[in-house]
């Protein structure tokens, strides 16, 4: 028994890590959003399905490789997003209405957009076309993997790496978190609040975006609530990893991943989707502030 | 007449009971709103009453009574277990706990043999009545009537215009808030035991992220300035897909667009009114 668990150790801490990513980067432009636009923006799970939808008929009806259908989905995706953040969250800032409103304006537009989703494509599972990406396995020292893991994993790293480059060391990413700190001071300083809104909107769709066309891809099924169910995956990783705190958002999407594996592969299946939701509450009762402890900012 | 009346009531019986138990869902909504917090666990309470009591009455047999009143505690407990630490947090950390608990109740519920599974419990007897439900409903609306007008209410309403000035008057925001959700609960809970005696059936899907989107465009379409205006929400879209046919598969497409409208362009709801003060 307990032999057997050891054989099989590697290869789920590679699925779980696999997974991790995508739980990581779908919640880092979520948690990215609230942290500097200070807003929950539900909508955020509809960009997920969205790029996986466009993934889908870009390679089907357009017959693109995945090197293009990828960042076209996820380009389109980060438009959609600055398309919604207008019509739905600017009169809302402008009125300086309260954090709720915006957090009640993007519900009733989940419903409408993932009901108006479901009545044109129906609730059937799609697939993207099989020549899309090789899924032969490839063998690594006992652990079997295939291209779209490898894809995901290096995908994640990347973006993840070139999206805290620009936070750290450029003059936008530095307005970023001005704003990030006091919207209103960074106006006064001269920052362009609007452009930091709709630029911060785009890089947040096309993140969640991505990691819809990646997980359409790994699990090679694709329906219009994919990314409701992905939304609340993405609400536990952000309160674990603390509301608006990135480097937590990413430890924390890796721990559910791997825990969620090992949870279907070592004790059930049936109960790996509650992991994620026990330990979201019991990070409420003993640690609200996150992983990493930066005070959620109690506004007045 | 009579048997006009019993025709048109046999006909329209379901319609009339859910006209009743969205009033009820729509009450505990408002519950919530009226102290500015937002709480998407309302279809989860529901759910949570409507299993308990199914189980208690299929399994145990108890008594009608004591059933409901057994739907109504059990919802509570679990709004404490929520509610104690995020409504210390600002308002977005309930939203979202909420959320999360209805997904662990839909997990539950699909999972666990107790619950009958994917399948949910079937063959619940029908111990639900007209009189009860609206009786319960015009119970409800007359005590939120009262408490508005009261000290408690006033302080309600000072929370939802302004928290940090309604704290600084000395209102103890935590254990109101934390009230507001377990009175919420509790009606929810009722209104899913009522639900499940009045259609023998009940599933674990009946209660998900669709349901508690639906109950909060109760609230907000009516408007939460009085309990009057979530009831009248309630109401009106309940009744609109049977009257508009063609809107019936874009229910939930309504639904949300209700939302969006109401906080863009009427952030007050239809009925705009507020209950006026005494002394």
């Amino acid at each position: 028994m307990f032999a057997q668990i050891l054989q099989q150790l590697p290869q789920q801490l590679l699925n779980g890590l696999v997974l991790g990513s995508t739980y990581a980067l779908f919640a880092l432009g979520f948690t990215l959003m609230f942290g500097v636009l200070g807003v929950i923006n539900l909508t955020y799970g509809f960009y997920f399905t969205t790029a996986a939808f466009l993934a889908l008929y870009g390679s089907k009806l357009l017959a693109l490789p995945i090197w293009l259908a990828l960042p076209g989905a996820a380009l389109l995706a980060g438009l959609i997003a600055v398309l919604l953040d207008a019509i739905l969250l600017t009169p809302l800032r402008r009125k300086k209405a309260p954090e709720l409103s915006s957090l009640m304006v993007t519900l009733g537009a989940t419903l409408l957009l993932y009901s108006l989703m479901t009545a044109t494509f129906g609730t059937e599972i799609r697939r993207l076309p099989p020549a899309i990406i090789s899924h032969a396995a490839i063998m690594l020292g006992g652990v079997r993997m295939n291209l779209s893991q490898i894809l995901i994993v290096v995908t994640t790293v990347l973006i993840v790496a070139a999206l805290l480059a620009v936070i750290r060391f450029t003059r936008f990413g530095l307005s970023m978190r001005s704003m990030a700190e006091n919207g209103e001071a960074a106006e006064l300083m001269g920052v362009n609040t609007d452009a930091v809104v709709r630029l911060v909107s785009f890089i947040s769709g096309a993140l969640g975006g991505t990691a819809g066309v990646l997980i359409g891809l790994n699990f090679n099924a694709i329906q219009p609530y994919m990314g409701e169910t992905m939304m609340l995956k993405g609400f536990a990783v952000i309160i674990i990893g603390g509301l608006g705190d990135i480097k937590g958002a990413l430890i924390a999407g890796l721990v559910i991943g791997v825990l969620e594996v090992l949870t279907a592969g070592f004790i059930s299946s049936d109960i790996k989707d509650a992991v994620g939701f026990i330990l979201l509450v019991a990070t409420l009762w003993f640690r609200p502030v996150g992983l990493f402890g930066r005070a959620p900012a109690k506004r007045a | 007449m009579t048997t006009f009346l019993d025709n048109f009531f046999f006909s329209y019986q379901t319609l009339i009971f859910a006209l009743g138990i969205n009033g009820l869902l729509a009450l505990s909504m408002y519950t919530v709103l009226a102290v500015g917090q937002l709480s998407l666990g309302q279809a989860a309470f529901m759910g949570i009453g409507a299993y308990v009591s199914a189980l208690l009455t299929l399994h145990l047999d108890w008594p009608f009574a004591a059933v409901l009143l057994a739907a109504m505690i059990v919802p509570a407990l679990f709004a404490l277990l929520i509610g104690g630490p995020t409504l210390k947090l600002t308002g977005v950390y309930l939203a979202l706990a909420t959320i999360a608990l209805g997904e662990i109740i839909r997990i539950f519920c699909n999972t666990s043999d107790l619950t009958g599974g994917a399948l949910g419990l079937s063959g619940i007897p029908n111990k639900t009545t007209f009189t009860l439900i609206f009786g319960l409903l015009a119970l409800a609306l007359v005590n939120f009537v009262l408490i508005a007008r009261s000290r408690v209410g006033r302080a309600m309403e000072a929370m939802r215009e302004d928290e940090v000035a309604a704290g600084v008057m000395g209102i103890n925001l935590p254990a109101m808030k934390l009230g507001a959700l377990v009175v919420s609960a509790m009606l929810a809970g009722l209104a899913g035991a009522l639900n499940a005696h009045a259609n023998s059936f009940i599933g674990p899907n009946d209660y998900g992220f669709d349901q508690a989107v639906t109950i909060l465009s109760f609230a907000l379409l009516g408007g939460i300035g009085s309990p009057f205006g979530p009831v009248l929400g309630a109401v009106i879209l309940t009744l609109l897909p049977e009257l508009l046919t063609a809107l019936h598969d874009f229910k939930l497409v309504v639904n949300g667009f209700i939302i969006v409208v109401a906080v863009l362009y009427m952030p007050r709801g239809l009925l705009s009114w507020r209950i006026g003060r005494v002394g």
